[in-house]
């Protein structure tokens, strides 16, 4: 038996999974608790915010995410990533930055509009 | 070659280099630090006393007087926060009250103009937020208060117009005599002068040691602070002393020019610059303060500081000294903010009196204005933000300063290096959220005017760096 | 002349304004000191914002842009760049801006909507040396995610408030160390959710009961001292651990910024730091009204965000059908273990359905029950698993109970 807290939302919920009887989640208050337990302990998986730079408009930066979580073992690598981009203002919000980042599946996006 | 060498530029520096300056005489200032005012000057109670405290027949206590009185007329023309809110020494004890008739005996002797003594009644109605104990309280109505560092820049300023040199980031490293004249070998090369004067503060033993054989030891002596948000600003009028023991004037309570409350100072004797606070020196100044005002209220504390004051192990006196054309100017301990200005017109007769020709300069310019947004109607802000937008733009807004008055200050005779050169100038960062939502501002104002990259500017000293670089791949990865 | 002049653009100022705008208002001014909408949330730029408004989960600048969007759709009004610096009890609001110029507007109701800034070292104490490299951690958010500048490589944090934790997270991914969370209390002030990832995932250690007790370093931070602190919050000797690093970040609790408020003359609560408000965020001052972090530190944007849609409203309701006749006045109290409750006073006669108080806790309770009494009557109470400080708590209360309530109701906890 593991005990988690669920990161989902800011509730936070105290969570039990039973890895040996088919990763089965109690104390969770949403079916979105139960797929956490379940994947956190099998695959864990973040969503990933960071800047990437940009010329060109009012602010050096433009806040970025994962379009969906990524391995969170491939945080690091995804960061890595973002390290030789560079955007050219106008950029929209959820203009894509790098389509699959680092094969994970998911897009870097942008999360504002500069 | 210069006629007179300046060392350090705290208060005693700069007042001597604003005396000067009145006089066709070719002044240098040299400064270790990257911004004046940067060391006892800037950490002090910034009280001007009225000068009770030293003993009849010293040079404190002539000085003292003298550099009130003068200290008021300047503080107007150089346009520098002074208020005379007048100061309290409070009696405990019988015992207590006793030294009251000492210090206004003293005090009248030192020529300390309206000294009175009140009942505890009297006291309470003129301050009601004293503590129910007090029984009898000492009244000098010349004790003022004002902004140190600004009075330190103001002096400096108007004496780089006037035709000084001032030199930043420049530490002595050496003095020797050779031809006639002072060699003073820096960081930045060698200065020569006829006149030397060492005003190096809590170094002046060892300046003085470099040019002339040892003679006194200065004994740094640590004092903590409180700094109050200006909701309890007006928790007292006046400036409120205890009586003052083996340790000196004791911890005061005391509104500041700029509307805070000031709590402090211990005294804690230490090695060299250290400016540290410690939790028991807190503690002290707080169950000291309490015991004057019972209702200071600590939760309101926006800032702790602590300064060094330069006292001399051999004498309780200032050490004002010429010989061979070295001037001392050491051992300047409180009250040594009071007494500046009266400090240099002596240093300038030790030096007349070395055979320094002095002739008055006709064209000495002796005023300073600033803008202070703040301090202005709705009326004059408005035009003055027509005339220029840049006073539009508040960049501090706990102290409303705008960023044309920084500009001003980039603009000024001693322009800002670092961020609290800003602040020392136009208080943004003074306020109750201590630079957090301004500091990153004024560090692009600086960087853009100053034409640096942000990792290079400074917050204070040279070495207090903020920012190790850029991210993503940037500077922050070397 | 203005209906409505809202100070501050960030997500309370933006969701009052549309929510007036929606009830009929239709001179409407925000004005915003920063260069964009937004406030804060454009240095938020992690994810977990509006899971309860939105039903999804959005980075700070995403939910900002949500309702900088439903702004334009309106006629608002917007002035950036533009500090408000007084306002008169005749309702006057005086104000600076580079391209706005100063100006005197005059408004028929106001909404203060300032936020609120963070608790600093001075204002705890921390004794030791005063090097550059003590940030705050609102101060660093902002180098680290808007003008994409580091601050430090070897990092303490003091505080586990949530934008420490944030911080905590966004320093390791751009590749500084982050060595320990440092936390005075015996628990967590941040959400359980930021300790696990933004602590846990990285393997930094959090220190509960345990305190920065001294700063080294001449120029630049060199060390810090952590102690375990007793029951007392004192520090015990002997415990002292050194971290060797250059940047000591305070995460140590927001302040509601109401200094506008306080020279208005409006009456401020000492437990929030707030505007006294009623039932619908109207403050002391007829026809002002508090929402957001201004009037109590919330804990998500979400809940500022219904919080300021009623006072934006209510603020559309005075100026369309003016000033009510005064009524009876419920005080709301705080008793054992609640620190605060917003608001504090309720006219029952104005409410439709029922009125919503929200509070914090000051200890982490299990299983409980939350009381409201009047007098010796005890009429409503609320089973909750689980309460935290770091955790805003909401009830509602219906308005027939209110009815039948006395002139005070307390709100307590009781752990069973």
């Amino acid at each position: 038996m593991k005990e988690l807290i669920c990161i989902t939302c800011p509730k936070g919920c105290h969570l039990k999974v039973d890895e040996e009887h088919g990763y089965t989640v109690t104390g969770n208050s949403c079916p979105r608790g139960e797929e956490y337990g379940r994947a956190e302990l099998i695959h864990p998986t973040r969503v990933v915010t960071s800047t990437v730079r940009c010329t060109g408009g009012s602010r050096p930066h433009c806040p970025v995410k994962t379009s969906r979580p990524i391995p969170k073992d491939q945080m690091f690598e995804v960061m890595a990533a973002l390290d030789g981009v560079t955007l050219t203002a106008p950029v929209a919000i959820g203009q894509v930055v790098i389509p699959n980042v680092c094969g994970t599946g998911a897009d870097i996006v942008a999360t504002k509009a500069i | 070659m210069q006629d007179v060498i300046i060392i350090g530029c705290g208060i005693v520096g700069a007042a001597a280099a604003f005396e000067l300056a009145k006089y066709q005489v070719r002044v240098t200032v040299l400064e270790k630090e990257n911004d004046v005012a940067n060391g006892t000057t800037k950490a002090n109670s910034a009280i001007l006393h009225a000068g009770y405290d030293p003993l009849p027949g010293s040079l404190m206590a002539r000085l003292n007087v003298r550099g009130v009185a003068l200290a008021k007329k300047l503080c107007q023309k150089l346009d520098v926060p002074y208020r005379a809110c007048g100061s309290l020494v409070l009696a405990f004890s019988p015992e207590e009250c006793a030294t009251l008739e000492t210090l206004k005996a003293r005090g009248e002797a030192n020529g300390v103009p309206g000294l009175e003594i009140l009942s505890g009644e009297e006291v309470r109605r003129r301050e009601p937020n004293l503590s129910e104990k007090v029984l009898a309280a000492l009244y000098a109505p010349t004790a003022a208060i004002c902004s140190p560092w600004e009075y330190c820049l103001a002096l400096a300023e108007t004496a780089v117009r006037n035709g000084a040199e001032l030199h930043l980031e420049t530490e002595v490293t050496g003095i020797e005599k050779a031809g006639g004249l002072w060699l003073v070998h820096t960081n930045r090369g060698d200065f020569s002068a006829r006149y030397l004067i060492n005003a190096a503060g809590v170094c002046a033993d060892a300046v003085h040691d470099m040019a002339a054989p040892h003679e006194f030891s200065i004994r740094p002596s640590r004092g903590e602070y409180y700094l109050l948000d200006k909701a309890e600003g007006r928790r007292v009028g006046c400036t409120v002393f205890q009586c003052p023991n083996q340790d000196g004037k004791g911890v005061l309570v005391s509104p500041t020019v700029h509307g805070n409350l000031i709590v402090g100072p211990n005294a804690c004797p230490v090695v060299g610059e250290d400016t540290s606070t410690t939790a028991e020196g807190l503690a002290f100044v707080r169950e000291k303060a309490l015991k004057s005002v019972p209702s200071v209220a600590f939760g309101q504390s926006i800032r702790n500081f602590a300064g060094v004051r330069a006292h001399a192990a051999e004498t309780s006196d200032f050490i004002l000294q010429e010989k061979d054309g070295f001037v001392d100017a050491a051992g300047i301990c409180s009250p040594g903010l009071s007494a500046a200005p009266a400090i240099a017109e002596y240093l300038v007769e030790l030096l007349k009196n070395a055979g320094l020709t002095l002739e008055e300069k006709p064209d000495f310019f002796c005023q300073r204005r600033r803008v202070r947004f703040k301090e202005l109607s709705p009326a004059q802000r408005a035009e003055l933000v027509q005339e220029n937008p840049a006073y539009g733009r508040v960049i501090c807004r706990c102290e409303t300063v705008t960023e044309g008055e920084i500009l001003d200050a980039l603009h000024g005779p001693i322009p800002p290096r670092s961020v609290d050169a800003v602040k020392r100038r136009v208080n943004a960062g003074m306020g109750r959220c201590q630079g957090g939502f301004c500091g990153p501002r004024v560090v692009e104002i600086l960087a853009r005017e100053l034409g640096l990259w942000p990792e290079q500017i400074q917050q204070d000293k040279n070495g207090t760096w903020l920012l190790c670089g850029e991210t993503k791949g940037g500077s922050a990865y070397v | 002349m203005f209906d409505l002049i809202v100070i501050g653009g960030g997500p309370a100022g933006l969701a009052a304004a549309c929510s007036a705008w929606d009830k009929g208002l239709r001179k409407i001014l925000i004005v915003e000191r920063d260069q964009e909408l937004g406030g804060i949330l454009n240095q938020c730029i992690h994810s977990g914002f509006g899971l309860q408004y939105f039903k999804e989960e959005l980075s700070g600048p995403e939910y900002a842009a949500r309702f900088v969007e439903l702004v334009s759709h309106t006629g608002v009004e917007v002035r950036l760049d533009t500090m408000v610096l007084d306002i008169t009890p005749e309702r006057e609001v005086h104000m600076v801006g580079k391209t706005t110029g100063y100006r005197v507007e005059q408004a028929r109701a106001i909404v203060l909507a300032m936020g609120c800034r963070e608790r600093t070292r001075g204002a705890i104490a921390i004794p030791g040396t005063r090097p550059a490299g003590v940030f705050t951690a609102g101060a660093t958010q902002r180098y680290v995610n808007v003008e994409g500048y580091l601050p430090g490589k070897r990092v303490v944090i003091l505080g586990s408030g949530d934008i420490g934790l944030i911080m905590a997270r966004r320093m390791t991914l751009e590749g500084a160390k982050v060595l320990a969370c440092v936390e005075v209390m015996p628990y967590s002030s941040g959400l359980n959710r930021n300790i696990v990832q933004c602590l846990q995932d990285f393997d930094i250690p959090l220190y509960l009961s345990h305190t920065v007790t001294d700063i080294r370093g001449k120029d630049r931070v060199e060390q810090v001292v952590v102690s375990q602190v007793g029951p007392d919050r004192q520090p015990i000797p002997g415990t002292e651990m050194v971290f060797d690093c250059d940047t000591l970040l305070l995460s140590v609790g927001l302040l509601p910024e109401n200094e506008l408020t306080q020279q208005a003359g409006i009456a401020i609560d000492p437990r929030t730091r707030g505007a006294i408000v009623y039932e619908n965020m109207e403050t002391s001052m007829p026809g002002v009204f508090a929402c957001g972090n201004v009037c109590h530190v919330h804990d998500l944007v979400d809940y500022v965000t219904a919080e300021s849609q009623r006072a934006g409203a209510a603020a559309a309701e005075y100026v369309l059908s003016g000033e009510e006749t005064p009524g009876r006045v419920i005080e709301v109290k705080n008793g054992p273990g609640v620190t605060y409750t917003v608001p504090q006073h309720i006219r029952p006669q104005r409410l439709d359905k029922g009125c919503g108080i929200f509070f914090r806790v000051n200890r982490i309770c299990g299983d409980s029950e939350i009381v409201v009494t009047s007098g010796e009557t005890q009429i409503a109470k609320f089973k909750r698993e689980h309460l935290a400080p770091g955790e805003m708590e909401q009830i509602h209360l219906p308005r027939v109970l209110l009815d039948k309530a006395g002139d005070a109701l307390t709100v307590s906890i009781r752990e069973v």
